[in-house]
């Protein structure tokens, strides 16, 4: 016992674990419970019936009653374990209830009725992972059409976002020509101005423009963030001059410059601008939700919010359709999480 | 063998179309430079970005002006009428600002008063949570990546997501009921009764965003180089002291843009409330934004002006955050 203690409690320098440290421990895991524990709660409630679902106070994990086919009988009947009259138990199925009394069977001799009290019966419960909420909330719930939407808008805006504001702030950083203030600085002055605040007229404009159940509305108006620009405008006025000067000697055109000797040496800045590109653009909700009302143009958060609104007390899909919902940008974190915590961490402001 | 030619050919051939492409806009490219020398290139450089910038940020903003100042129920700036400051006066006409009851729009100064309320509690509890995290994955810790990207995981979820499964969390027949229950608490009203629901948009939004903070924190507490530790125990100092004279000082550049951004972001909450509480009970957890949205699109007769208005008033204190902001940060690049 002792080796063992010694073993979970040494740190770095060999020493044991002082009363901060043991403390530090508990903080940590006690966040780990609160940051995770409402997902795994949502996973395991997902798999439950409408009847565990219903049930209070809830257990935590999805219990279903064990049924069994009895000859004689077109359903699977359900399992109780029974107390019988001279005390002695016996696993019987349910035929059917009448008031306080259950009419059973022996499964194995399915031909005598035996008659209990229904306060002598418990279900015979397994956890099972039952994926009926999934199969049932995916008939009014297009998932495949949502995820698909979702993916071509996060790609192709997170593309548009990159090359935009990167040429952007290749002008930006590397010429000096007249307005150059003027442009950055109104940019700047937006910075924080968010799409929230001036929906209406925003709205307006996609309306004329005919982008109303077009992706490209949710697209192309977020793509030139002034958070973008001013992050890789940032990170290429470290580029030092004299590279290009170079390359312009060596007879490259400033396009060739910006494509072949900058972007590929701004690489930790695009990185991060597609981190949070991709992080925004997918969990888009407001403004999807208002250019998008045809469920085929649905993406994934809208879906799913109209999806809750369709089902509003059926929480066994809702909860299974929040998995599905969850899980691809769970996944792509799941292989990537040290690259996205780092990497948001060195150039870290939104 | 086959495998590696295979990954082999799809290089070659992704690299050929990047080629492609590179030398496509490079024609275009070259073309123009030829025409306008080298001056030229900066603006086509800015150009895409600016078109977009000036059709979907700028134009609507300065479109927001005229939704301000003019009136009717159009949605199309040209069937509506000139109206002056009526719908400010709206907005702010008020016997008692500190009583939403006596004020023409009582909707816009109760999601005033929340915002409020909200927004200093939000930013203090964001704050103190993510440093403290920050302070004890700073410390000789194993397993920090794996603490560091549990407690950042909630930022990568949407906020519909983050809504329903905390209203699951805290319906009447919930998880945490369950528990209080089994504790010998009892229920607890947690989404019916006002205060509650605003505690708990609170806790929520901390839940779900204060991972965001605590990677920068924790970045900021990581730049400190170590030998000023080593230096001032030598000198004796304790531990507080080292943390009150050496972590504190230079944590604060980043600190301070922690706190502003927390902050406006507290103003402009919306989305996770909307989809958590929607605004309930009655209007205890309606904010700023959802009520530019709400009369924006949400009610049947719908009030541009007034909801337009109602941004501007948003917009101008944003921009102080956002100057507040670019200040902090020109300070912490020396």
């Amino acid at each position: 016992m002792n080796p063992i203690l010694e073993f979970l409690t040494r740190k770095r320098g060999r020493k044991k674990l002082s009363f901060s440290d043991t403390l530090s421990y508990f903080y940590l895991f006690l966040g780990v419970l609160i940051m995770f524990g409402p997902i795994v709660w949502l996973i395991f409630s997902s798999f439950k019936s409408p009847i565990e679902i219903a049930r209070f106070p809830p257990r935590f994990f999805p219990y279903t009653q064990e049924t069994v086919l009895v000859e004689g009988y077109d359903e699977p009947l359900q399992l109780f374990e029974v107390t019988l009259e001279d005390g002695s138990e016996a696993v019987l199925a349910q035929v059917r209830r009448v008031g306080l009394e259950a009419q059973m069977v022996d499964p194995d001799n399915p031909d005598e009725i035996i008659r209990v009290n229904i306060a002598d019966r418990e279900p015979v419960e397994r956890i099972r992972f039952n994926l009926d909420n999934y199969i049932t909330g995916i008939r009014g719930f297009n998932f495949g059409r949502y995820l698909w939407n979702s993916i071509i808008v996060t790609v192709a805006a997170t593309i548009l976002t990159l090359l935009v504001n990167s040429m952007a702030a290749f002008a930006l950083a590397k010429y000096k020509f007249p307005g150059r203030q003027t442009i950055f600085l109104t940019m700047i002055a937006t910075l924080m101005v968010p799409l929230s605040v001036v929906l209406v007229p925003i709205f307006l404009v996609i309306t004329r423009i005919g982008w109303n159940n077009n992706l490209l509305g949710i697209i192309v108006p977020v793509a030139a963030t002034p958070t973008g620009v001013f992050l890789l405008r940032q990170y290429m006025l470290t580029i030092p001059n004299e590279l290009m000067d170079a390359a312009r000697i060596d007879g490259a055109s400033e396009w060739r410059i910006y494509a072949q000797i900058i972007l590929p040496l701004a690489k930790p800045a695009l990185a991060v601008l597609t981190i949070f590109s991709v992080m925004w653009r997918w969990n888009d909700f407001l403004w999807p939700l208002i250019v998008l009302s045809r469920s085929e143009y649905f993406t994934l958060q809208v879906g799913l919010a109209a999806f809750q609104g369709e089902h509003m007390v059926q929480w066994n899909l809702i909860l299974a359709m929040t998995v599905l919902t969850l899980l691809p940008i769970t996944i792509v974190f799941a292989f990537l999480q040290r690259h996205i915590t780092t990497g948001i961490a060195t150039t870290g402001l939104k | 063998m086959a495998e590696l030619s295979k990954t082999k050919k799809y290089e070659s051939f992704f690299g050929s179309i990047g080629h492609a492409i590179v030398s496509g806009f490079d024609v275009f490219f070259g073309s123009i430079q030829k025409i306008t020398g080298i001056k030229g290139i900066p603006y086509l450089f800015v150009l895409p970005n600016l078109l977009i910038f000036g059709i979907f940020i700028l134009y609507p903003m300065i479109l927001n002006f005229v939704y301000a100042f003019t009136g009717g129920r159009s949605f199309f700036p040209d069937q509506r009428t000139f109206v002056g400051t009526s719908n400010f006066e709206r907005l702010f006409t008020c016997e008692n600002f500190l009583l939403p009851n006596t004020c023409r729009e009582d909707l816009f100064w109760r999601a005033v008063h929340n915002t409020v309320v909200f927004v200093i509690a939000q930013v203090i509890l964001m704050i103190l949570f993510s440093l403290i995290t920050a302070l004890i994955l700073n410390r000789d810790i194993k397993w920090r990546g794996f603490f560091r990207s549990v407690y950042f995981y909630p930022c990568l979820l949407s906020p519909i997501v983050v809504g329903l499964i905390w209203q699951w969390i805290l319906m009447d027949s919930g998880a945490l009921n369950g528990i209080l229950t089994g504790l010998g608490i009892g229920k607890q009203p947690f989404l019916v009764r006002a205060n509650w629901a605003r505690f708990w948009v609170i806790m929520v939004s901390v839940w779900a965003q204060m991972g965001f903070y605590t990677l920068i924190l924790l970045a900021g507490l990581q730049s400190i180089p170590a030998d000023l530790y080593e230096a001032a125990s030598i000198d004796g100092a304790n531990k507080w002291k080292a943390f009150s004279n050496i972590t504190m000082p230079l944590l604060m550049p980043t600190m301070v843009v922690v706190i502003v951004l927390t902050l406006i972001r507290a103003v402009q909450v919306f989305e996770i409330i909307y989809a958590f509480t929607g605004g309930g009970p009655g209007t205890a957890t309606l904010y700023l934004v959802q009520f530019i949205y709400n009369y924006g699109f949400a009610s049947p007769n719908r009030q541009f002006g007034v909801a337009a208005a109602a941004s501007l008033v948003m917009a101008s204190v944003l921009i102080v955050l956002t100057l507040a902001q670019l200040a902090a940060r020109r300070e912490e690049s020396y």
